[in-house]
């Protein structure tokens, strides 16, 4: 398969990519007359962080849409390991083992942190409607994995000790970890982080990019931050987004130095800067 | 002191029934946000399947449990078929829809069952227990209404609080499109909720009818009190409704008692404004938030 950034990608060094686990394909989505995606590909790699970046309206919350089920693309198709995927449904899309993070998060108001977590781990129960219905022991056994999945992922991110509070209550930056939580609690193989750093001082920013690393080894990541510092640092590849194209892509060093990215992106800002030089 | 003591008791046991009857509306509306006005008609039609059966030779018992397994069936069907198109949309369609609805049974009934009063029969008697010298207004058929309301209350909150099915149910109603994008198939939810509203409805309408007369039209006042004990309770918890149901039962016994039972439609709706006005979220409005 031949996508527009893993041939710029490939330094001559570099190990031989590995399969991509989730791509984009000429995915094109219209709202009315406005296009807010157009022909964009993208392949998400196992053990590899994808930044996604690109102005406000530049479409990356669009194309997570689509990639987490939410907005149907007019077209072109995702594959998930290569095979197309079909129904396009939020509940299957999380269900193959792919798990979002939503910029105002969308913690549930009246659920404690442990419960808004444990309901992230619902990929993986086993039993059906009846059993729960009529607490069969089945029932129980099942509710116990979850909510061990559950406790880790609270675990991870460190906010073991608010499973009893509900979200309202929590300071902001406790607040995201839940919701990352949450994600994580579905043990994804792909996990779409949409601005995960929006919000966040300097020092829990650092721990986050830590963190995200530390995801790869168990997940691909793509990412969506205006934070260029946080993307620069925790990415392997980036694709550039501009008015819902595909601008540039590859190599974090590779983006910086690209003209069109420095124009679309940076835009008057750079090219001052750069004329006082 | 002893006419009090009556007030009190009607009260009781007609208040658990507005609340079994609350607790359906506040199950819809948690999943929903709509307020169901074809519930009532829908716990009618149940009921009038559970006389038929009854009067075609079956138990009182067996009348009983076609009566809420229809009722289970008939409220995932109107949630399949009838709901489902206009979900989504603007809450005001599917009111209306509920409206017709509404409509719809009571015709469909006064086709099927007749327009007529027909006498719905008691598994328990109905003459008051003996204290003393007294006969009070509490009878073996209260006690029944009284234990099966708490039994359906108490197993609608383990479902919630303590099942994963209940966790999935409470996360759709907060939020359908974060819950679909952590898996859980919230069409199914809806389809669920609707059935067990609908089998909580038929248990009120059961209740209501035990040893009275049953016509198309019986349940029109319950949906008034039963919607005003919700609203009462704030919409939103289990325990609101049923906290709602039985204030609303007193109120309204006491209105019938000392003032006259002319007045009991008036002082529902006057409950209803001034809880609107003073209260809009209910009674219990930041507990039962929580509490959910």
């Amino acid at each position: 398969m031949t996508l527009p950034d893993t041939s710029e990608t490939r330094s001559p060094s570099a190990p031989p990519d590995p399969a991509p686990l989730f791509t984009a394909e000429g995915v094109t989505v219209r709202f009315g007359g406005l296009t807010a995606l157009d022909d964009v590909s993208l392949a998400a790699r196992p053990r590899e962080v994808h930044g996604v970046i690109g102005p406000n309206g530049a479409g990356k919350t669009t194309f997570f849409n689509v990639c987490c089920g939410f907005v149907r693309p007019d077209q072109g198709t995702l594959r998930w390991r290569d095979e197309p995927v079909r129904g396009l449904h939020p509940a299957r899309l999380a269900g193959m083992g792919i798990a979002r993070t939503l910029q105002g998060l969308g913690l549930f108001a009246g659920l404690t942190v442990a419960e808004n977590v444990l309901v992230g781990a619902d990929r993986f129960r086993r039993t059906g409607f009846a059993s729960s219905l009529f607490a069969l022991p089945r029932a129980a056994a099942d509710e116990r994995s979850l909510r061990e999945r559950a406790d880790r992922a609270l675990e991870e991110v460190g906010v073991a000790s608010y499973t009893g509070r509900y979200p309202g209550s929590l300071p902001y930056p406790v607040r995201k970890r839940v919701a990352l939580a949450r994600a994580l609690a579905a043990d994804p193989e792909l996990l779409l982080l949409d601005e995960p750093a929006s919000g966040l001082g300097a020092d829990d920013m650092t721990e986050l990019g830590e963190l995200v690393r530390g995801l790869t080894e168990r997940m691909a990541v793509v990412l969506v931050d205006h934070h260029m510092d946080l993307v620069m640092a925790v990415c392997d590849r980036i694709t550039v987004l501009d008015f819902g194209r595909v601008v540039a892509a590859g190599s974090p060093a590779q983006v910086r130095d690209d003209q069109a990215v420095i124009d679309a992106y940076l835009g008057e800002e750079a090219r001052a800067g750069g004329d006082d030089d | 002191m002893q006419q009090f003591v009556n007030f009190t008791l009607g009260g009781l046991s007609q208040g658990a029934i507005y609340a079994a009857f609350a607790l359906a509306l506040v199950l819809i509306w948690r999943a929903t946000r709509i307020i169901n006005f074809a519930q009532g008609a829908m716990a009618m039609f149940t009921t009038y399947l559970a006389l038929t059966l009854i009067e075609s030779g079956l138990s009182y018992w067996a009348g009983f449990a076609a009566a809420l397994a229809g009722g289970l069936v008939l409220g995932a069907l109107v949630e399949r078929v009838v709901m489902r198109p206009v979900e989504g949309g603007p809450e005001l369609n599917a009111v209306i829809v509920t409206l017709g609805l509404f409509v719809a049974f009571q015709a469909l009934a006064a086709i099927l069952f007749g327009a007529t009063f027909q006498s719905f029969p008691a598994p328990f008697g109905l003459r008051g227990f003996t204290v003393g010298e007294m006969t009070i207004a509490f009878t073996p058929f209260s006690v029944f209404v009284i234990a099966s309301v708490v039994v359906v209350m108490l197993a609608l909150t383990a479902l919630f609080r303590f099942t994963d099915l209940g966790l999935r149910m409470r996360a759709s109603a907060f939020s359908q499109e974060v819950s679909r994008l952590l898996g859980v198939r919230v069409g199914r939810m809806l389809t669920l909720g609707w059935a067990l509203a609908a089998v909580v409805g038929s248990l009120a309408g059961l209740l209501i009818a035990g040893g009275n007369l049953v016509h198309p039209a019986y349940m029109d006042a319950v949906i008034v009190y039963g919607f005003v004990a919700a609203v009462l309770g704030g919409l939103e918890s289990p325990g609101g409704a049923v906290a709602g149901g039985l204030i609303i039962g007193l109120a309204l016994s006491y209105v019938s008692g000392y003032l006259g039972s002319e007045l009991v439609t008036l002082a529902a709706l006057a409950i209803l404004v001034a809880v609107l006005l003073v209260r809009p979220r209910g009674l219990f409005s930041r507990v039962a938030a929580r509490r959910v």
